[in-house]
């Protein structure tokens, strides 16, 4: 039911690019079949933002999104079921063109995020950069990745493990 | 297991971060040499190239092995793969986040074409 519409939706699927570009920070870029104007809505409106943020395959939801978007304004989301918040401040906001942001769930000296629009020819590059106060900041936040896999995988034996005893139990 | 893999990321990331090195892995990428073809092709003294050599070998990027009097060096890839890893598990994370942003694009453009239609009207 749904494929049909998903192929409708997204008739071309563009390539998502991640990038070390030094010690201290990474890169994202990735093209939308979009003007800027509408690519910066749904990065700026919380109904919008979302809706895409957390994708079902991550397996969340969440619960709250507050985003008080100008320069000085908050923003924060948390999550079901857990409450696990991500929050921070915005530093710049040019409308259609350019957002920063920081993160500062970790504590002080959280890393900055950038999102530049650029369009052309109705698409929009977006590049998105992640700016960590040091490489030490960025290679933990990588190894932070990694453990969290460790930890989602745990969860997924102990789960096997209950229905395993179930099964055996019926 | 945090600071163990840690201390493995900052090795192999402090060990990439030299031009010389990276060179070095290039090189090496294409086929096996010993510390003094390195240090011939790096326009570098043997002393200068060992010390390349042994970052790059601390970090488990490279493996040496000494055959006679010749030290021959070859890509330990392992640790590198898992760099690489950890880069794309973020890429996917983003690349399933933008998948859906496409959609409410999407819809977003379909509406202000709705819109505009009534407008006109």
């Amino acid at each position: 039911m749904d494929a049909r519409r998903e192929s409708e939706t997204t008739p071309m699927k563009n390539r998502t690019t991640v990038e070390r570009k030094s010690e201290r920070e990474l890169v994202v870029t990735r093209t939308f079949n979009g003007p800027a104007r509408i690519v910066f809505e749904a990065w700026t409106k919380p109904e919008l933002f979302r809706r895409w943020w957390v994708p079902k395959s991550m397996g969340m939801s969440l619960r709250s999104c507050e985003m008080d978007v100008r320069v000085g304004g908050k923003y924060r989301l948390e999550f079901e079921p857990d409450g696990m918040a991500f929050f921070g401040t915005y530093l710049e906001v040019t409308p259609h063109s350019r957002l920063v942001w920081t993160n500062d769930e970790g504590g002080e000296g959280g890393p900055v995020t950038t999102v530049i629009f650029e369009e052309k020819d109705g698409k929009t590059l977006l590049v998105m950069h992640e700016l960590h106060s040091s490489k030490e900041a960025l290679d933990a936040a990588g190894t932070g990745a990694a453990d969290a896999m460790v930890e989602t995988f745990a969860q997924l034996d102990e789960l096997l493990v209950t229905l395993g005893a179930s099964v055996g139990r019926s | 297991m945090v600071q163990y893999s840690q201390g493995r990321f900052d090795a192999s990331f402090a060990a990439l971060s030299d031009a010389t090195r990276r060179g070095v892995l290039e090189q090496l990428g294409r086929a096996d040499a010993s510390i003094t073809d390195l240090a011939e092709k790096f326009h570098m003294t043997l002393t200068g190239m060992k010390k390349h050599v042994g970052v790059l070998e601390q970090a488990g990027l490279v493996i040496t092995e000494k055959v006679g009097r010749v030290r021959t060096c070859k890509l330990g890839l392992c640790r590198l793969e898992q760099e690489a890893a950890w880069i794309e598990r973020y890429r996917q994370r983003w690349d399933a986040r933008f998948d859906e942003l496409d959609k409410v694009i999407e819809e977003l453009k379909r509406k202000e074409k709705v819109d505009g239609r009534k407008k006109r009207e």
